[in-house]
């Protein structure tokens, strides 16, 4: 029987109860993102997580930005994170909640993100039974995080997600997830906030071994053809100044991985551009050549090096920095391996360098220099700037003129993508966000939702296909419901364009399935969900059009380029191939 | 070629599965995985047996530091060490059978520890190519049926693994 009174007086008991310093798993949750200084978190709600959902409802410390699909949270936080160098906050329910984040969690593993993200778990007594919307979270996400918790027990919540914080951020960054049953998350408890954590199993390298240090000064000053190579890690270390200020003092050859762009000045002479399958000649032709090389922060991954035997050079020593051991030695053998966190071993190679007052010699960095000119003529990323049908390219280079290069850019992947990283001079670190060791397809809107979000006011572009845009395009509702003034740069070949390239080189032209057939009208599709559409079809309208989309300040526009759908990413080294065994244009 | 590897992990449930999973993900030999709370309730100690290049064996003691519950790791091939595996082996064991299988027992330093009329069931310990070559003796009988562990092992002397 249904009795108001009752139900009042139950209403009137818990409000007692929480007024004691018993708080239930769900307070213990948003109170602890609270401690951690959460602003933002991207989630989708769902059965398991409605305790926390309701108490996210009572305050507004830890502000809840609701996409449209699982993914796009973890991918919203990940550009978060990316962008601004917090930690990013994903929240999703058990079973499907779960399975449609992993792709976004294993993105975030790959590039060594600091994510938190936490999933509703079905009651602890219905685990194991095949319980609706039960999926075995931890065992799914396992392989894909840097550590994953099952929270059992509501008096270990607290020091849980303390751990899972401390865990995302320190070492190599990474994933970590904490799943919390829904009965956890009613059970209460008394809540104290640990206020440091010590973990006897984890404790990460940060300064490098001086002696392994002082080796690798000795190789840097006997080089004849020294390259350094840096990749994701001096992003992540916030280490870009500091490696500005190394290559500066030592006058050498500097190369960006994909992930690494913006830890070196792109527009600086000493830049010699990216390195890898699609980087540029004369990058790739000094990774190989060189005598001295210094890996910052990368790890020789097969899309950065090609074939391992192919890059092995008997006459190259190698000095690796790497806070993960797990790097070194892994595809490459190296000489001086040193771990540690790259911006502290980095600031002891500079002070021992300036104490020794030595400098390599310069006669032969100049000629080492006047090889690499001689390699740079090859013009590696030259294009037809006279075409009547739009390039690729030159949208990419318009948009760095117009924005000043000064925006972020988000990116999908694909041959877009490899564009945006040979036209956009990135000079500032933590301004390109893309999805480099998984390759997520999808991975562009929802990241420049989060970039946005950490960076309010800012200009911030994704640069996109028609096909990796459609695998998050409904995100363009997350976009219209928190005005999320973002332009996308659509190169719209009507191809997967890399899947098609791959086909043209290696499968006898056969262009199996990589047709995007069936598309929808963008300019319309954006006008549907309230946003500004825009078609592009001739190169001379380029600069205008981008001029007026970043004049809508408040609107997100969608901009339709009709692309060459022929037009290939030069230079290329093919799949199991070697660095000097480049495709040119 | 052949390692055998000790880890000190943190007894919390699923670190065993983080590391049978970091196995397969990689693709790395496992011979043999022995684990047991130690005499520290809040530890265990695993025993693998895995099989590799000095490169691969290198990534996996790295790759096994990297998982966040493993205290400490250690190759114990790397020195003098001991290793150890228990069998219990049933087989028939009838007629002439019985008092020969008995007389291989002893000289393998096996017990029996169970008996029928029709069969023995032997524990034996030692390492993993004695047992193999008991088995092997006892090819000529019916093996009706044998467990083994996998190998255990500890450092000789002063080597110790502790936290």
């Amino acid at each position: 029987m249904f009795n108001p009174t009752y139900i009042a007086d139950i209403q009137h008991l818990e409000t007692q109860e929480s007024m004691s310093a018993e708080l239930t798993g769900a307070e213990i949750t948003v109170r602890c993102l609270q401690e951690e200084g959460v602003e933002h978190i991207f989630g989708y709600p769902g059965g398991a997580v409605l305790f926390l959902y309701d108490e996210l409802f009572k305050q507004d410390k830890v502000r809840h930005i609701l996409v449209r699909h699982e993914q796009a949270a973890v991918h919203a936080a990940d550009g978060y994170a990316r962008s601004s160098n917090k930690i990013g906050v994903a929240l999703v329910t058990s079973g499907p909640g779960v399975t449609n984040a992993v792709t976004g969690i294993a993105t975030a593993y790959m590039d060594s993100i600091p994510l938190v993200i936490i999933s509703g778990q079905v009651p602890t007594h219905a685990i194991g039974l095949d319980a609706f919307q039960e999926v075995d979270t931890v065992g799914i996400t396992r392989p894909c995080v840097k550590h994953n918790f099952l929270v059992k027990d509501v008096t270990e919540l607290a020091a849980t997600i303390k751990k899972a914080f401390y865990i995302a951020s320190t070492g190599r960054p990474g994933p970590v997830l904490v799943d919390i049953p829904k009965d956890v998350s009613q059970q209460k408890t008394k809540f104290a906030y640990p206020e440091r954590i010590t973990m006897r199993s984890y404790n990460p390298n940060i300064r490098g071994h001086a002696g392994q240090i002082k080796k690798a000064v000795q190789l840097i000053l006997e080089a004849r053809r020294p390259m350094i190579y840096t990749g994701g890690g001096v992003i992540l270390s916030n280490a870009a100044a500091r490696l500005t200020e190394l290559v500066r003092l030592l006058r050498f050859p500097c190369t960006n991985t994909l992930m690494g762009l913006g830890g070196y000045p792109a527009t600086d002479r000493q830049f010699v551009g990216m390195l890898g399958m699609h980087g540029t000649y004369e990058a790739n032709m000094a990774m190989q050549h060189c005598d001295v090389l210094v890996a910052v922060g990368a790890r020789f991954d097969d899309r950065v090096i090609g074939n391992p035997k192919h890059f092995y050079n008997p006459d190259r020593k190698i000095i690796h920095i790497d806070i993960d051991p797990s790097s070194i030695s892994k595809r490459v053998k190296v000489d001086v391996p040193i771990v540690g966190n790259v911006s502290d071993v980095l600031d002891e190679l500079i002070k021992l360098l300036e104490l020794r007052k030595e400098k390599p010699d310069q006669s032969t960095l100049d000629a080492w220099w006047a090889q690499i000119d001689s390699w740079r003529e090859r013009d590696c990323l030259r294009y037809d700037r006279t075409s009547a049908i739009i390039k690729p390219q030159m949208v990419v280079e318009t948009l760095y003129k117009v924005t000043n290069g000064d925006a972020f850019i988000t990116s999908d992947v694909g041959q877009h993508q490899m564009w945006a990283a040979q036209f956009y001079k990135f000079d500032q670190p933590r301004r390109w966000i893309n999805s480099g060791g998984l390759g997520t397809m999808g991975f562009g809107l929802p990241s420049a939702m989060g970039v946005q979000m950490a960076n309010p006011g800012a200009h911030v572009a994704c640069i996109t296909g028609e096909a990796s845009i459609q695998m998050c395009i409904q995100e363009l509702s997350t976009c219209k419901q928190y005005h999320l003034p973002l332009k996308i740069i659509n190169l719209n070949n009507r191809y997967m364009g890399m899947v098609r390239q791959w086909q043209e080189f290696f499968h006898g032209n056969r262009y199996a399935e990589s047709y995007m057939d069936a598309l929808p009208d963008f300019v319309k599709l954006a006008e549907s969900y309230g946003h500004v559409g825009m078609r592009i079809e001739q190169p001379g309208d380029i600069e205008a059009a981008l001029q007026e989309a970043f004049k809508l300040k408040g609107r997100l526009v969608f901009m339709d380029f009709v692309t060459d759908q022929t037009e290939n990413v030069f230079p290329m080294v093919p799949g199991g191939k070697g660095l000097s065994e480049m495709i040119l244009v | 070629m052949r390692h055998i590897i000790s880890l000190l992990m943190e007894n919390e449930a699923g670190a065993l599965s983080r590391v049978a999973g970091l196995f397969s993900s990689r693709g790395y030999n496992i011979e043999s995985l022995t684990v047991a709370a130690t005499e520290d309730s809040t530890l265990s100690r695993m025993t693998l047996v895995t099989t590799g290049s000095d490169d691969v064996i290198e990534q996996i003691t790295k790759q096994l530091n990297k998982l966040i519950e493993v205290v400490k790791v250690v190759d114990l091939s790397e020195g003098n060490h001991i290793e150890r595996e228990l069998m219990l082996i049933k087989v028939r064991a009838v007629d002439n059978d019985r008092e020969e299988i008995k007389r291989m027992a002893d000289i393998f330093r096996g017990r029996i520890i169970d008996v029928t009329d029709k069969s023995y069931t032997i524990e034996l310990t030692g390492t993993g190519s004695k047992l193999d070559a008991f088995v092997e003796a006892m090819n000529r009988t019916t093996i009706l049926e044998t467990v083994r562990t996998g190998a255990s092992g500890i450092g000789r002397g002063e080597r110790i693994l502790k936290v």
